[in-house]
């Protein structure tokens, strides 16, 4: 396929390459390349890296024990209001994360709906790294169920069958036929979903606040490292850029279909 | 067409554009505000164009370090008002101002509270209590750096459970409930009107906070004047800000 472009085509496509290539080529020329090493190292840094890989992958793990079990109703159950359901659990792709955050307040906060019981069972999400877990889900939860739903409507739905009729019971067939099966899509959900944890930003700061070591992640310190430190803040967006190129490696087979 | 033609024809169209973007009408002014005049710089910018047809007046309102960012960055402002003094003197040092700062008002701290102070905090030696859940702004913001005066004069050590953004995030997380106690500026207790309660900090703890402003071009200079002028400054007090 080596058809030539349009020219109507062609520029808008340049320019919208070289509006997405731009901001990383400043950040790579402006990186303080001698000092990154240094700059990572820092208690700050690795303070900030060690709650966002705790975090993400706690989320991760939540992601996948709630969203996998709803992509399998979503896409093997129909009910009223499936259409609704389903618009739910995408709606924190498009929500701004902020907002989510305000809502996480008004559910899990001391005043929120759940406020009073969560505080009998001892627990408080706003200001603690349980917060950011839950924030970091909310937002990024979508994505397994997103993937996983997808895998399940492709999945060739005579393996289960088969398994049915010889007498296996429905969550036998989930664990041993569906699961197997859907692992793929499940990993690039779940792949997605630890890299949106891994970048939340705005969800994290309005309801889990902002304290190094228990809720300041990576995006948190880069943040408020902007002003202060510019080469560390510089840095670990450099960091974050490279955990997110290999996430799109590691999936473009199924991201990209040739 | 090859890849280069396109990157080429690409560059040309972006620079065509460039021009058209750049600069406001003549008639809109920018004004960047730090977070603790939230409040009262609407109503400056009403009393303002009272009489000024045709003119508009941007606000953006944000934590005097993000502001003093933008603007270094070269962001289109007009005029720029801080809650301190070293923010607007760094920016004097790059020449990025237009004639030199001046102070137009005077600001001071508060803990703000619950409505009714259900935890019945007097003073600022209250806020060590153990279960306490108390923010600040970070330290990088002006009133977290006055917050952190104010503490250090009292000798009071306080654990926050969250160093928030700027002074505007810290009577947030009071008003909803989820901060049993915040340090703030009297002005924002005064601005909630009734979603937090205000206690006062003894007089030989507080901190004054002095907000200066400068014209950035010379289309900001006549709010600046009028900011100075006897006019702005009742808005202010009404406010309760005292005047410089």
């Amino acid at each position: 396929m080596t058809r030539r472009p349009p020219l109507a085509l062609a520029v808008p496509a340049g320019l919208g390459v070289m509006f997405l290539a731009l901001p990383l080529v400043g950040l790579v020329q402006r990186a303080p390349w001698a000092a990154v090493g240094h700059q990572l190292a820092s208690h700050e840094v690795r303070q900030a890296l060690r709650l966002s890989l705790v975090t993400s992958l706690a989320a991760t793990a939540l992601a996948v024990v709630l969203g996998v079990p709803l992509a399998w109703v979503l896409a093997r159950v129909s009910f009223r209001g499936r259409a609704l359901v389903r618009a739910l659990a995408l709606l924190p792709i498009v929500l701004p994360p902020v907002v989510g955050g305000v809502a996480l307040l008004l559910a899990f906060g001391r005043r929120g709906l759940l406020g009073g019981w969560l505080a009998a069972l001892g627990v408080r999400l706003p200001f603690t790294t349980a917060g950011a877990v839950v924030a970091e889900t909310f937002v990024a939860m979508p994505f397994v169920v997103l993937a996983t739903e997808a895998g399940l409507r492709s999945l060739d739905p005579r393996y289960e069958e088969a398994a049915a009729t010889l007498g296996a019971r429905p969550w036998s067939v989930f664990r041993r036929v569906t699961l197997p099966l859907l692992a793929p899509s499940l990993g690039a959900g779940a792949a997605l979903c630890w890299a949106r944890a891994l970048g939340e930003f705005g969800a994290t700061i309005t309801f889990a606040g902002n304290l190094p070591g228990r809720t300041q992640t990576m995006p948190l310190a880069v943040y408020v490292a902007l002003e202060s430190q510019p080469d560390g803040a510089i840095a670990l967006s450099l960091l974050l850029v490279a955990v997110s190129v290999v996430v799109l490696v590691l999936l473009r087979r199924r991201l990209f279909p040739a | 067409m090859s890849a280069r033609r396109a990157i080429a024809a690409a560059v040309a169209a972006l620079a065509a554009l460039v021009p058209a973007c750049g600069g406001s009408s003549a008639h809109t002014v920018t004004v960047f505000g730090a977070a603790s005049l939230t409040g009262v710089l609407p109503e400056l910018r009403q009393e303002f164009l009272r009489g000024r047809a045709g003119e508009r007046i941007t606000l953006d309102l944000a934590g005097t370090p993000q502001l003093v960012a933008q603007i270094e960055a070269g962001a289109p402002a007009d005029v720029v008002a801080t809650a301190d003094e070293a923010s607007l003197a760094e920016l004097r040092a790059r020449r990025l101002l237009d004639g030199p700062p001046v102070v137009f008002a005077r600001n001071r701290l508060a803990i703000a509270v619950r409505p009714g102070n259900p935890r019945h905090i007097r003073d600022l030696a209250d806020l060590a209590q153990s279960g306490l859940v108390v923010v600040f702004a970070d330290a990088r913001v002006p009133a977290g750096k006055y917050a952190a005066a104010a503490l250090g004069r009292a000798h009071v050590s306080v654990h926050p459970a969250s160093l928030e953004q700027d002074v505007k995030a810290v009577v947030a997380k009071v008003a909803l409930g989820e901060a049993d106690a915040g340090i703030v500026y009297v002005t924002d207790v005064r601005a909630a009107s009734g979603k937090v309660g205000g206690v006062a900090i003894a007089a030989s703890d507080n901190v004054v906070a002095r907000y200066p402003i400068a014209a950035i071009t010379a289309r900001g200079r006549a709010f600046r004047d009028f900011i100075l002028s006897p006019d702005g400054q009742r808005v202010l007090r009404r406010a309760g800000f005292s005047s410089p």
